[in-house]
């Protein structure tokens, strides 16, 4: 698969006091963090403490009530979740959305339409992505009729077709199995090696999060209360206690 | 493209195209003038049904209110002949502009403002309904007492104006029909089908992939509302009579989407089968109990037909005749 990014040339996210609050209930509150062109972070926290209203927030899904959110220096302010992606920002849901009635190469090729109108160019990088995700065998079939693991590869192949500079993973590695895990994050491992693509995942799989992650964020009941080295936020006394649990290092 | 179409059917698709194609074009010569008339209204139902097909089957925006647009192709290129003596032909671009113009308002309304679904549906509904209520107070156009086109016996067929025999209206609507069929095979094909496809399945997923939802359920309902009203500028000069109590009603939306419903929404073929399945029924059913008063007979067995393609076969004829004969290409391919 060829990238049309320079390794570590773009990609850098900034975000900056962002807040969103669901009438009595803040998801989120004045949430400032960056994730530096070319680096891995991840955003973990226990169920509730708003990744996916972060996530949805960067990818334009939903308004923030405060504060702002800038990739390589330039606002996304007002945009569409279309515009923020061909701006150059791609995404998964953590609930998989296939496009069930379309083949594999079609749902992949509705991301490649984002930065091209040739429809059999669309297709054939569709077909480049799904092999490297290794569904190339599946190609020409639905969504409906293969494995909920391919179907989250399905979602991050859609995404990735989209040429993004910054790829925005939510809970990808949820419900795979080790081995599956691992394939995963070599492949996003060679992807930031070879193309410098920037990534920011939402994880709960521990195993992934320290083998990936450049530094990881910590959120909790809508407050970032750590962003460190991986080895430095697992050791936090404030994140043990909130959601690890001293067991989980055991 | 036609082409790629072609080698990616199975010979044995091909050859069943070919010859329907082949017997629709020779049909005037075979059959009677009853049997003529019915398949001219089975052409339409064809024509306007994949039409709507295009919006709810490709772009999955519900509409029950495609009367309008036949309405106001029919009321424009009517009024237009009568009033200017503007011959159809040119008649038919006015036509198209006031069909388009109301597709893109309701679109603007729907899409702008994000009603979805049954609430969109019921916004096409109040714009046909309450343009049915004006038209019915403009005299000029007739109001309730309807407008008439001049019918005067002649011999020769006159395209540009369209007034001649039945037989030349039947290879009219053919036309049309073969050409909505060949657009919408190509827009099916094509990046705008691929967008379509994706907005219907999941439009969040597709919004976030890059499709601009907006521009493009735009386009779904201008194509659709354009093609509406060509049919309802054949309409007028086929019909030569036009009354807002039954040409706006909700009741003639249905009729439109009922071949596609029956045929298989979203397929191309579908519309197309659902008019030839549905018309000559109900006009058995009318032939069988004429003269017995029972007027809601067809409505009745229609309302049947569909609760029975609902529980029997919900993704409709075609899909399931495409199995049955073994129509599918070696390759797994559109239907």
């Amino acid at each position: 698969m060829s990238a049309s990014v320079a390794a570590g040339s773009a990609g850098a996210l900034t975000v900056r006091n962002i807040s969103k609050r669901f009438g009595g209930l803040v998801a989120v509150s004045e949430v400032s963090f960056s994730v530096a062109a070319g680096e891995i972070h991840a955003l973990i926290g226990p169920n509730g403490a708003g990744k996916t209203t972060t996530f949805n927030m960067i990818a334009g899904a939903q308004l923030p009530d405060t504060g702002d959110v800038l990739l390589d220096g330039v606002s996304l302010a007002g945009l569409r979740p279309d515009q923020i992606c061909r701006a150059g920002v791609g995404r998964t849901f953590q609930i998989v959305r296939p496009f069930n009635e379309l083949t594999l190469v079609e749902n992949v090729a509705v991301g490649a339409l984002a930065w091209t109108d040739d429809l059999a160019e669309a297709r054939d990088y569709a077909r480049g992505v799904l092999e490297l995700l290794g569904l190339g065998d599946k190609k020409e079939a639905r969504p409906s009729s293969i494995t909920l693991p391919d179907r989250k590869c399905l979602e991050v192949a859609r995404a990735l077709a989209t040429k993004p500079k910054l790829l925005l993973l939510d809970e990808v590695m949820a419900g795979l199995r080790p081995t599956e895990t691992d394939r995963m994050v070599a492949i996003f491992k060679k992807l930031n090696a070879d193309t410098g693509l920037t990534i920011l995942l939402i994880e709960h799989v521990m195993r992934a999060v320290m083998a990936l992650s450049h530094r990881v964020l910590v959120l909790n009941y809508g407050r970032l209360i750590a962003d460190g080295k991986p080895e430095e936020v697992t050791r936090d006394p404030e994140v043990l206690a909130c959601y690890l649990g001293a067991e989980a290092f055991d | 493209m036609i082409a790629r179409v072609i080698e990616s059917a199975s010979p044995r698709a091909l050859a069943l195209l070919a010859v329907v194609t082949a017997a629709l074009l020779i049909a005037p010569y075979l059959v009677d003038s009853y049997v003529l008339s019915v398949l001219i209204i089975v052409l339409y139902f064809a024509y306007v049904g994949q039409a709507w097909n295009l919006m709810l089957g490709f772009a999955g925006q519900l509409s029950l209110g495609h009367a309008l647009f036949v309405s106001l192709g029919a009321y424009t290129s009517a009024a237009l002949f009568i009033k200017f003596g503007v011959p159809p032909v040119i008649g038919i671009f006015a036509a198209i502009a006031m069909a388009v113009v109301a597709g893109c308002l309701i679109g603007y309304l729907g899409f702008r403002f994000s009603i979805r679904g049954v609430y969109f549906a019921l916004l096409t509904i109040a714009f046909a309904e309450f343009t049915g209520i004006i038209v019915d107070h403009i005299s000029w156009l007739g109001a309730s007492s309807g407008l008439f086109l001049p019918v005067k016996n002649q011999q020769s067929n006159d395209l540009l104006n369209l007034r001649g025999s039945p037989t030349m209206f039947y290879y009219v609507i053919l036309a049309l029909t073969g050409f909505a069929f060949a657009l919408c095979s190509w827009l099916l094909n094509s990046k705008l089908g691929l967008y379509w496809q994706a907005i219907r399945e999941d439009q969040e997923a597709a919004e976030a992939s890059g499709v601009p939802l907006f521009r493009y359920k735009m386009i779904a309902v201008a194509i659709s509302s354009g093609l509406t009203g060509i049919g309802g500028v054949w309409y007028a000069f086929y019909y030569n009579n036009l009354f807002p109590e039954t040409m706006f009603k909700t009741s003639q939306s249905v009729e439109i989407i009922l071949g596609s419903v029956v045929g298989g929404v979203g397929t191309l073929f579908g519309p197309i089968l659902g008019a030839f399945v549905l018309t000559p029924l109900g006009e058995i059913l009318t032939a069988a109990t004429d003269g017995m008063h029972l007027d809601g007979v067809k409505s009745f067995f229609w309302g049947f037909c569909v609760a029975a393609i609902v529980l029997f076969r919900p993704q409709g004829l075609w899909p399931w005749i495409y199995d049955v004969l073994g129509l599918a290409p070696k390759k797994e391919g559109k239907r």
